[in-house]
């Protein structure tokens, strides 16, 4: 189990490599295009008639269940791919312990829906 | 990583970029020249033959426009999130493997940038920083519009990566490893089928999990029919509202970049990667059908893109969490109980 070792050397090098790529591409734009700021330019975009008041992050709660459920199974693919990955050696036990697992999941899952956490109101 | 010097290893990843971005501006005009087919128009015809000096000249276009920051934006979260879009996007190509060692010049050369024992979950994550791009490109722009997109991107993307994921582990089960190099490799043998000789590509043996990945490859992508976080008629342009110039570009670039990448990612798990005749003993051959395969799935973009009508975010969601998830599971819970029985492990 290398961490740190050559093969995340790449992945570093192409981080600094694409940071530079994108920070050159923008600075090209704000240097050679022009810059004439006015009052309406910079107003949020709204379809032409001024913004009434500033815009708060408020938004459906709806957003914060996908959320919740999103973490949730999540988790259980991270639990699924060691598992997967070792799924030779671990052999029978190895895939009732995992069914029981999905089985609990799949059990709050179907609960979940039956509350009508699915639905999109 | 093999036994090659480090400076050969930057050398290959610094063309794969640099091919990436090449192909990255040819992929908006193929797609307009695809497009233009299906409603029967011609597309770009004036720069240079058949158009293709357009994204050139799109490229300078884009380069040429005043770079507006508006009023109400957080300019410092606003400046920096399209380079986080645009970083993963390209970062992702760091496991996509073109071949195996060739020697080239007396050196022996690996045409892959690196071989991560958890290359498949490296692209995966990849995907998921990338909403952060979004969500804060959105959030920091100060704009109705540009806020509800990002969510909506947000949602959208995270509940299809769990698709996404759980399809892929399928294929883990088969191969026992992550890295995308041995699962290449694995399809370059054959299986005899009846009195046939046919290769081993998962799509054969994973044909639900290639149908679940190909729906969160799209919708991964926020490409049509799920484009909803731009869904033009409504949220104007979603998070990219108040974008424009080059910052507008690298959320432009990215987005290509990642459909490449999703079609090359495609490829490689699931139509053998560069398997194909003669791809085992001349290696530009196995790039040439690797290509072949990734522009035949940017083909299915193009095509989706000019048949399908935008979903409603109700059926979005919907699709996602009570048809895909049940049968990614199921997918799952078959493959495993069909290995063991291939394996004579049960009981």
């Amino acid at each position: 189990m290398e961490f740190l070792g050559s093969n995340w050397i790449v992945v570093v090098f192409m981080v600094v490599a694409t940071f530079i790529m994108g920070f050159a591409m923008a600075g090209i734009s704000s240097v050679v295009g022009p810059s004439r700021p006015n009052k309406a330019k910079s107003a949020p975009y709204e379809s032409g008639i001024p913004d009434i008041k500033p815009v708060r992050p408020q938004f459906t709660a709806r957003f914060y269940v996908i959320g919740m459920l999103f973490v949730i199974f999540d988790l259980e693919a991270a639990f699924m791919y060691p598992w997967a990955v070792n799924f030779d050696v671990l052999g029978m036990g190895g895939f009732v312990h995992m069914m029981i697992f999905v089985s609990l999941l799949l059990l709050s899952y179907v609960y979940a829906w039956k509350k009508g956490a699915l639905e999109w109101v | 990583m093999g036994d090659q010097p480090i400076w050969i290893t930057f050398i290959v990843t610094f063309v794969i970029m640099i091919v990436l971005l090449t192909s990255m501006a040819y992929t908006t005009w193929y797609e307009r020249k695809v497009l233009a087919r299906f409603q029967d128009r011609i597309g770009p015809t004036r720069t240079g033959p058949a158009g293709l000096l357009q994204p050139l000249a799109d490229a300078v276009k884009l380069m040429g426009k005043e770079d507006l920051i508006p009023e109400a934006a957080d300019r410092k979260v606003f400046y920096f999130a399209p380079m986080i879009t645009f970083i993963t996007a390209i970062l992702a190509a760091a496991v996509i493997p073109w071949g195996g060692t060739i020697e080239l010049f007396g050196q022996s050369v690996n045409l892959y940038p690196t071989d991560l024992n958890v290359g498949a979950l490296f692209i995966l994550a990849t995907g998921s920083i990338g909403v952060y791009g979004i969500i804060l490109g959105g959030w920091s722009s100060g704009n109705r519009y540009s806020l509800l997109g990002a969510i909506r991107s947000a949602a959208q993307v995270i509940s299809y990566e769990l698709i996404l994921g759980f399809s892929l582990v399928g294929i883990f089960i088969i191969t026992g490893t992550m890295s995308l190099k041995e699962i290449m490799f694995r399809q370059h043998e054959t299986i005899s089928f009846g009195p046939f000789e046919i290769a081993n590509w998962f799509v054969l043996s994973q044909p639900l999990a290639f149908v679940l990945f190909v729906i969160a490859a799209v919708a991964e992508t926020n490409r049509a029919p799920f484009d909803l976080p731009e869904a033009e008629s409504e949220l104007v342009a979603g998070f990219m509202t108040e974008y424009s110039a080059m910052r507008f570009a690298l959320y432009f670039l990215g987005e290509y970049i990642s459909m490449i990448i999703m079609s090359l990612f495609a490829s490689t798990l699931f139509l053998g990667g560069t398997s194909g005749p003669g791809a085992d003993t001349y290696w530009p051959l196995g790039i040439m059908w690797l290509v072949l395969k990734a522009i035949a799935f940017l083909f299915f973009y193009i095509w989706l893109r000019a048949t399908l009508p935008r979903f409603r975010f109700d059926q979005l969601m919907g699709l996602a969490w009570k048809v895909l998830l049940p049968l990614a599971i199921l997918n799952i819970a078959l493959t495993a109980f069909f290995r063991l029985i291939g394996n004579g492990q049960v009981f």
